[in-house]
């Protein structure tokens, strides 16, 4: 990392030239991310197509209102986030830090409320690959649901985790007075990283919590 | 604009340049020009080209007799795996795009570095891991699902080193994706001043049209590798036909993103074509748009074909007609290309040099290969010949006769620009003959073995085939005798070759108006711009 | 690149009507509407992600290159589901039965 930003790297001509680089760089990223998910989601369709009862069964037995009040936490988080980039935007240091740390504690709340329902899952016997035994009868396919259950959730809160170290990388440089109105390119940056993971689990929440009416 | 000219325009005194500017291991491993990362990938894909390259030699020894094993069935299995795997990922993919495209993206568009020189050099050291890993795979013991992984055979059954390959391929993939983000960002925001979208080299319009690939397409071939480490680790179904899965589903989601691959393959190459032919003929490209966006087309139009590596896999019949209708369509912008390179040779002056010779060899390789792809497209015509050697042959044309061959062109081409000597023209002549001949006997026998119903993937074979396949292994010796011979030369050349000016081949470019080798900031003063690629002067129509 | 400066209150209010489409889909989620459950949150689910791209992520005040970037992410990766369901959902179509099928593919003994 450069020891000021206020200043472009050798290979810019100058400070805009270096902020529409990295600006069209993370969108460029977030395609990237967009097809690795994507990925996921198409094997989620087809499997949803092909065994919808399993799938309504398995969304039935997740927690539906703690899914819910887990989406606002993370919308939440994209609100501080956003507010974020605001205080960097005018120059406002202190106000900066506390977002990010506010952002940075809403989003772990998100994961501490995701582990906690891994944990329920977990003695319920409903973790596909470890003594999967539900009680009571149930679809043969439900398993399927819940390998791509963990396995979606389980990539987003990995990318939550590597967010989390990247805030925690600009909590750093803000209090050390990193950032001005002409450059703080970084908060802007890995903003977007945030509400785009933000955006992940706006479409996970309904495809894995809402299949079919309870 | 220079013309040909004479050597040694330098002073006596040594002028600094990129490899001279410091000395010492920690200042190449941790170098983040360009221009040494380039040849940190040039290294490290000589190497993995070795490894899978003397896989291929076992191969071919095996199938000298129908029936006597020169390996174990099982260890064969591993052997075209390990071929595939090293000569895909760890050398065909980078091979031009980081060796030629990292070396030369900044320089022909004006640029003093890339956009993220730091992401340049984790971009290698990424490589470098993944390669690790599967080296180890190698070592250990090998992986025997085959390039492809095809579940549930890899994510179920296959007591081979899987995971170690899969993590292996899964890191390199995010190489891969640093690269092309990195390209696209560099071509959009730093080209020199006057250097507009349609001045660019066709190069350039190649080396995006390959990292818009990288960018939509590696992360799911990421996802499908790890899908299938979670199936093997935890016993899931995503693939399992007995836990409810579908073995289709891995394949969908593979060859979404290993049929761009090969454009990712072909369409740098294609690239370094464009530039041979212009030069050695002296002449403007033929319809420079259209051969501009015919990159673009290709590699758009490649994403949408992928299911006719699954005709006989249990697709349906309207998917396989979808997919047909859609893969001829992938043959026009590719023809396109052809038809402009060949009339850009029309009363051309052209001259023979070795990158002239791989650069002819290439349309005609390319093309034969190319075609071939007609016939798998239609449904009829890859049923019968599907996991034959006619496919073998079918992409070895394209992605050696094609794609190596303009690798070695373009290096030949730029040897001069990378490090500063000329390499010795006679034997680079010689090895290109040897490397065409060499190359056809390999495989053209295969069109006709495949043709005939002989099964790739298999260590034994009918008598009837003996000859054929002797030819083809013959073909391998002397090819890779033709492969050999470069290394060589081209190593002595860096200390014995005769010091290069900064425009050997008086082309346009500007790559060639700078120094040869090029400073580290590349340009003394950021260069402008004035007119379109490769204006050559229009010839007089000569007096026979 | 002029780096648009927007005013909190907006965010508060994309912030707001987030939490108010994610009451609505919830509640929805209580009550069975047949295959209408899937299209109204999906349907949701775009609007709040429209929201955050265009407003959290500055996309509506961006050039035209970011959009093209994040528009061409999203319909590659309608290209990759779309293109692999026209297998998927036409394997029951085909007019003469294989034999060794039994009725769906995926379903093999």
């Amino acid at each position: 990392m450069p020891e000021s930003y206020a200043v472009a790297a050798h290979q810019f001509d100058d400070l805009e030239q270096q902020q529409e680089a990295s600006s069209l760089g993370i969108w460029v990223f977030i395609a990237t991310e967009i097809m690795f998910f994507g990925g996921l989601f198409t094997g989620y369709t087809v499997y949803r197509t092909q065994y919808f009862a399993s799938f309504v069964a398995g969304s039935h037995l997740l927690d539906l209102k703690l899914g819910a009040f887990n989406t606002a936490v993370l919308i939440g988080s994209s609100l501080t986030m956003a507010l974020a980039v605001y205080a960097a935007q005018t120059g406002k240091r202190k106000a900066l830090v506390v977002f990010l740390i506010l952002t940075m504690i809403l989003g772990s709340m998100f994961l501490g409320i995701k582990f906690s329902e891994y944990a329920t899952k977990y003695e319920h016997h409903l973790i596909p690959g470890i003594r999967f035994a539900p009680e009571g009868a149930y679809p043969p396919q439900m398993e399927l649901y819940f390998s791509f259950y963990f396995a979606m959730t389980a990539l987003h809160a990995l990318h939550m985790i590597i967010g989390l170290g990247l805030l925690a990388v600009l909590v750093g440089m803000a209090a050390r007075g990193r950032f001005s109105p002409e450059s703080h390119n970084p908060v802007e940056v890995i903003g977007i990283y945030w509400h785009f993971v933000d955006i992940v689990w706006i479409f996970l929440f309904p495809l894995l919590y809402l299949v079919g009416g309870r | 604009m220079s013309t040909v000219s004479v050597e040694d325009p330098e002073r006596s005194e040594s002028p600094v340049h990129y490899l001279n500017i410091h000395y010492g291991v920690k200042s190449w491993l941790l170098t983040t020009d360009h221009k040494r990362i380039a040849l940190l990938y040039l290294a490290s894909i000589t190497f993995f080209f070795l490894i899978g390259g003397t896989a291929a030699v076992l191969i071919r020894m095996n199938l000298l007799t129908p029936t006597g094993l020169l390996v174990e069935p099982a260890t064969y299995n591993k052997l075209f795996s390990i071929h595939g795997i090293v000569m895909v990922f760890f050398f065909l993919i980078p091979s031009i795009p980081a060796v030629l495209g990292n070396f030369l993206v900044p320089l022909m568009i004006g640029a003093r570095d890339l956009a993220f020189p730091k992401l340049n050099l984790l971009s290698w050291y990424v490589y470098i891991v993944g390669g690790m890993f599967t080296l180890y795979a190698v070592i250990a013991g090998g992986v025997d699902t085959g390039w492809t992984f095809y579940a549930p055979y890899s994510s179920t059954y296959s007591n081979s080193h899987v995971m170690a390959t899969a993590l292996g391929v899964f890191i390199t993939g995010f190489s891969s994706i640093l690269t092309g983000l990195n390209f696209i960002v560099t071509i959009h925001k730093m080209r020199a001043p006057g250097m507009t979208w349609f001045r660019l080299p066709l190069f350039i319009w190649a080396m995006y049209a390959t990292s818009v690939i990288f960018i939509l397409g590696t992360p799911v071939l990421g996802i499908s590798i790890v899908l299938i480490a979670l199936e093997r680790a935890f016993h899931l179904g995503f693939f399992n036909p007995a836990l409810g899965g579908d073995p289709l589903l891995f394949q969908h989601l593979f060859w979404f993103y290993s049929h761009p691959a090969v454009y990712i393959m072909i369409l740098p190459a294609m690239g370094v074509e464009s530039e041979l032919i212009t030069c050695f003929s002296r002449k403007r490209i033929f319809g420079y748009s259209f051969v501009a966006m015919s990159s673009l087309a290709i590699a758009l139009l490649g994403f949408l074909v992928w299911a006719h590596h699954m005709f006989v896999a249990g697709v349906s019949m309207y998917a396989g007609m979808v997919f047909s209708i859609l893969s001829y369509l992938v043959g026009v912008p590719s023809s396109v290309k052809v038809f402009n390179w060949t009339a850009t040779l029309y009363k051309g002056s052209i001259s023979y040099s070795a990158p002239m010779l791989y650069g002819m060899g290439f349309i005609g390789l390319f093309s034969m290969g190319g075609v071939t792809g007609m016939f798998l497209a239609s449904l009829g015509m890859d049923v019968h010949v599907h996991d034959t050697y006619f496919v073998i042959a079918h992409f070895h044309y394209i992605m050696v006769g094609g794609a190596v061959m303009a690798y070695l062109g373009g290096i030949h081409y730029w040897w001069p620009k990378i490090s500063g000597r000329l390499y010795p023209e006679g034997w680079a002549r010689f090895s290109a003959l040897v490397i065409f001949l060499g190359f056809n006997l390999t495989f053209f026998p295969q069109y006709i073995l495949g043709y005939l119903g002989m099964p790739r993937r298999y260590p034994v074979y009918p008598p009837e085939f003996q000859v054929l396949n002797v030819m083809s292994t013959a073909g391998a010796s002397i090819l890779g005798i033709g492969y050999l011979i470069p290394l060589i030369y081209l190593i002595w050349s860096m200390r014995y070759g005769p010091v290069a000016s900064s425009n050997p081949w008086g082309a346009t470019g500007l790559e060639w108006k700078t120094a040869s080798p090029p400073p580290t900031e590349n340009f003394e003063e950021t260069p402008v711009v004035t007119e379109e690629a490769y204006a050559y002067p229009s010839r007089e129509v000569k007096v026979a | 690149m002029k780096h648009h400066v927007i005013h909190p209150l907006t965010y508060f209010l994309v912030f707001f009507t987030l939490l108010i489409l994610t009451g609505v889909t919830t509640a929805v989620g209580f009550y069975d509407l047949g295959r209408w459950n899937t299209v109204v949150a999906l349907a949701i689910a775009v609007c709040k992600a429209t929201l955050v791209v265009l407003f959290f992520m500055h996309l509506r005040y961006s050039g035209a290159l970011p959009r093209l970037v994040m528009l061409g992410g999203l319909f590659w990766l309608a290209l990759l589901i779309g293109l692999t369901l026209v297998d998927n959902l036409t394997r029951g179509w085909d007019p003469a039965p294989r034999g060794w099928e039994t009725t769906s593919s995926a379903q093999r003994p």
